[in-house]
């Protein structure tokens, strides 16, 4: 991304300044002042658009972004969840492999034994919240590291979901269901307006409620949180709750997209659901970050992909550029903080 | 500059400036160190005592000014440098490696070899030598983890002495540990004072500067104010150069009525830290806990808040007993606590001091269960002018001052009015003008009729702020003390009884 970034930077500066020579000064200025007020992954989200619709006349299409949202919004209802669990200092790496295990136990349950859909749906959310709880209580009363006990529940989940139909997948939903793919409201794509309203509750939740915001004490000091009465265990296990639930939507959403259930469906989103968490500007070490950096580091993600796609950059690059831009994002995200 | 040479031998430093960015913290500062003497250092916080030192090991450099080491021009620029120089600073806080053991700590960084390997058995009976020559007696081989604050502190001590260090500055070295083990670290000194070594000894306990210091040197705001080079240095005065005002040291709390009994505490234990501790405290006392550092002082206050089990006994406020399992719990029983520890358990430094203030209340002070970010300002400027806290409540509280943490750490269990207030420490690494001021807090608080416990490791604090003093030693309650009986000998006598 480096290269990308170095190569369009100079022709957007030129472009300037053959419009605007005599203002740009000033422009840098002010630019300078807003630019310190702008969380820094917003910067860079903008610099790769810019740096896209500079080499694809087709990236700033209507229908391109409305794709890029569609793309992002199972990945972006596991970070929801992820991000609250880095927020508290913890980690899950089970969430793939919830999104794998619950939607495996839906669609075998829906195929095999005839439970109604909307049954089998509501057990596959159950069983992400169950695993969960499970990470939830593991980390707390178990007191085993979260990273420890989720990567023992990724491990088992992902070895349930193949055992359920002994490896095989599963197709063909309800067509209401999957009509829920192509479903449009004023435009936007249904499960996209899915995404951002989880990501508006939950950010209402952070901001606005004394639960929600006493992540933020547990994540900066979960000592300094218990001793001023916040029944802090209570809170971590409601966190990972949250975060196998919302793998669990992802799930369907995703379910809905394929019209089938593979076993090893989502695994693979773990990395980038903790790329988007990390580029949104949240540390693993707790207690920073939110929902409007992960919105962004979301959006980095999905454009970054997008975009690579539409200039047909090799699908095993893909993921270099993603590392690159991690690394890029921390640094930057350090620089500021200093 | 130079308008004479420097002293041949010593450590010397004429006008030294530390400026950050606009902001000036030392403004031309000259001390002079000779070997085998002690500089004692005394100031309030924030008056440029860390700057200092910092200065002179090296950690910053100067902004303006120039120092001398024994006549040849000094200018560290690394800790590291000031150590080959001959010139060690001991950090106030405690920087040993937990899982390492002790003998590996000394070591760290220069660790002794031989044919390839780490000769561990020249290096322990060294750590031996070293560490039985201050009086610190513990196995090298052991982990450091576990070990007390003053032994602790004793191998920081030791570690810095194995570098063969010239002159070490000591930055409040005894602010985490109480009288005995304080005597200990004092020892230490005086043994490297008498080997020929320049000490800068800084203190908030002028007691100890007093006793240690051959010279005292007074910063306030940057400046020099006072230089004392006859022993003794009068109390009062350096009191009064530290605060820049007329100042006495007055404790005359009006004694409670004695009727009515908010906490009753019988026969309370918690394994493997202490056993058979019962009181009543009345409303409107404020009852002193004394004792040694592992006495079980915190480990008591700690259970009665919640924030330990309770195994044994019972606990009542306003005769009801309660059983409760968290400091939650405890809260809702009326009984906070304000823990000794401003870091690791009172305040969250990343986060603005009104949050942190709020933090405890959000539950309550949320409409319809939603709270903002104004009405936490709000409370947060409201206990700001209650508590005269000095800074921007919507920075992080990390950028504060000691004294002033304190208060906010104060201000932020006191949004609302408990039955039983406890206070463990409150006036640790905190300036005299900062103490003074909660001491007036915790007396108001007490004649309004709250029952409040005070843990202290300076003797004068409990004897000047409670109306009975409670001594632990050993995990064991050794008797409790009316104000009139409480003499600082009888509580030592107490406190080391065992």
């Amino acid at each position: 991304m480096s290269h990308a970034n170095s190569n369009t930077d100079e022709p957007v500066k030129a472009g300037r300044n053959s419009e605007a020579q005599t203002s740009s000064e000033r422009l840098v200025a002010l630019g300078g002042s807003v630019l310190r007020q702008v969380p820094g992954p917003l910067i860079g989200l903008i610099a790769v658009c810019i740096a896209f619709s500079w080499m694809s006349p087709y990236f700033l299409t209507e229908r391109n972004l409305v794709n890029i949202f569609s793309q992002i919004s199972e990945i972006g209802i596991m970070a929801v969840g992820a991000a609250l669990v880095i927020l508290i200092g913890g980690i899950d790496l089970s969430v793939g492999a919830v999104v794998a295990l619950s939607l495996m136990v839906n669609a075998w349950l829906y195929r095999d034994f005839g439970v109604p859909f909307v049954f089998s749906s509501l057990v596959g959310l159950g069983v992400g919240a169950l695993v969960g709880l499970v990470n939830g209580v593991l980390s707390t009363y178990g007191r085993v590291q979260p990273f420890v006990a989720t990567l023992a529940t990724m491990s088992a989940c992902s070895g349930l979901a193949l055992y359920v139909t002994n490896g095989g997948p599963v197709t063909g939903f309800p067509d209401w269901f999957t009509g829920l793919a192509s479903l449009r409201i004023f435009g936007l794509p249904f499960e996209s307006l899915l995404m951002v309203t989880i990501f508006l509750t939950v950010a209402w939740w952070l901001t606005f409620r004394p639960t929600g915001r006493s992540l933020y004490a547990i994540g900066g000091s979960e000592e300094v949180a218990r001793l001023s009465g916040i029944n802090t265990r209570q809170v971590k296990i409601l966190v990972y709750v949250i975060a196998g639930f919302l793998a669990a939507v992802a799930s369907l959403v995703l379910g809905a997209r394929l019209d089938s259930a593979h076993p090893t469906a989502g695994i693979s989103d773990l990395l980038s659901v903790i790329a988007v968490v990390v580029i949104g500007g949240a540390s693993l070490a707790g207690g920073s970050g939110g929902m409007l950096g992960t919105f962004i580091g979301l959006l980095i993600i999905g454009v970054l992909r997008n975009g690579m796609a539409l200039l047909n950059v090799s699908p095993n690059l893909q993921p270099v550029v993603i590392g690159i831009a991690i690394i890029i994002a921390v640094m930057l995200d350090r620089k500021t903080a200093n | 500059m130079e308008t004479n040479a420097p002293s041949p031998k010593g450590l010397e430093c004429r006008g030294l400036v530390k400026n950050y960015g606009p902001i000036s913290v030392l403004k031309s500062v000259d001390l002079f160190l000779a070997p085998g003497t002690c500089v004692g250092l005394i100031g309030e916080n924030g008056a440029g005592k860390s700057t200092f030192n910092s200065l002179v090991a090296g950690v910053v450099a100067p902004t303006d000014g120039r120092m001398w080491l024994d006549g040849q021009p000094y200018e560290p620029h690394s800790p590291s440098d000031a150590i080959q120089r001959g010139v060690a600073l001991i950090h106030q806080e405690i920087r040993l490696l937990p899982g390492l053991s002790v003998a590996e700590n000394l070591f760290l960084g220069a660790l002794p070899m031989k044919a390839g390997r780490i000769d561990r058995r020249y290096m322990e009976e060294k750590a031996r030598a070293v560490l039985a020559t201050l009086g610190v007696h513990v196995d090298p081989r052991r982990p450091v983890r576990g070990l007390t604050m003053a032994v602790q502190q004793g191998i920081e001590i030791a570690k810095a002495i194995l570098r063969n260090p010239r002159y070490v500055i000591f930055d409040e070295p005894t602010a985490a540990v109480g009288e005995t083990e304080a005597e200990q670290i004092m020892g230490q000194v005086q043994k490297l004072k008498s080997e020929g070594v320049g000490v800068i000894y800084v203190s908030h306990r002028l007691d100890e500067v007093r006793e240690l210091a051959d010279e005292v040197v007074c910063l306030r705001d940057g400046h020099r104010v006072s230089h004392w080079t006859e022993r003794p240095v009068p109390k009062d005065e350096m009191i009064n150069a530290m605060v820049g005002r007329e100042f006495t040291f007055k404790h005359h709390p009006p004694s409670p009525s004695r009727d009515k009994v908010v906490l009753e505490v019988r026969d309370a234990g918690h394994s493997g830290a202490f056993e058979g501790v019962s009181f009543d405290l009345y409303e409107g006392e404020i009852l002193g806990m004394a004792g040694l550092i592992g006495a079980g002082r915190t480990d008591v206050v700690r259970t009665i808040a919640g924030a330990d089990r309770l195994d044994r006994g019972t606990i009542s406020v306003d005769g009801r007993g309660i059983r409760f399992r968290s400091p939650k719990g405890a809260m809702k029983a009326g009984i906070f606590m304000v823990p000794e520890d401003r870091k690791g358990q009172g305040l969250n430094l990343d986060r603005s001091a009104s949050e942190n203030i709020t933090l405890p209340w959000e539950k309550k002070l949320a409409k319809f269960g939603q709270i903002t970010g104004r009405r936490v300002a709000e409370i947060g400027e409201a206990q700001k002018y209650r508590f005269d806290i000095r800074g921007r409540m919507s920075l992080p509280v990390g950028a504060m001052s000691g004294g002033n943490q304190q208060k906010v750490l104060l201000a932020k269990w006191l949004v609302e009015e408990p039955r039983v207030l406890i206070v463990d420490e409150p006036t640790r690494g905190v300036d005299v003008g900062a103490k003074m001021a909660i001491y007036k807090i915790l007396r108001e608080l007490a004649s309004a009729g709250m029952g409040i416990i005070v843990v202290s490791s300076e003797l004068e604090e409990v004897l000047g702020l409670s109306h009975r003093i409670l001594v632990m030693s050993e995990g064991r309650q050794s008797g409790i003390l009316s104000r009139e009986e409480a003499t600082p000998e009888r509580v030592m006598s107490l406190a080391v009884s065992g």
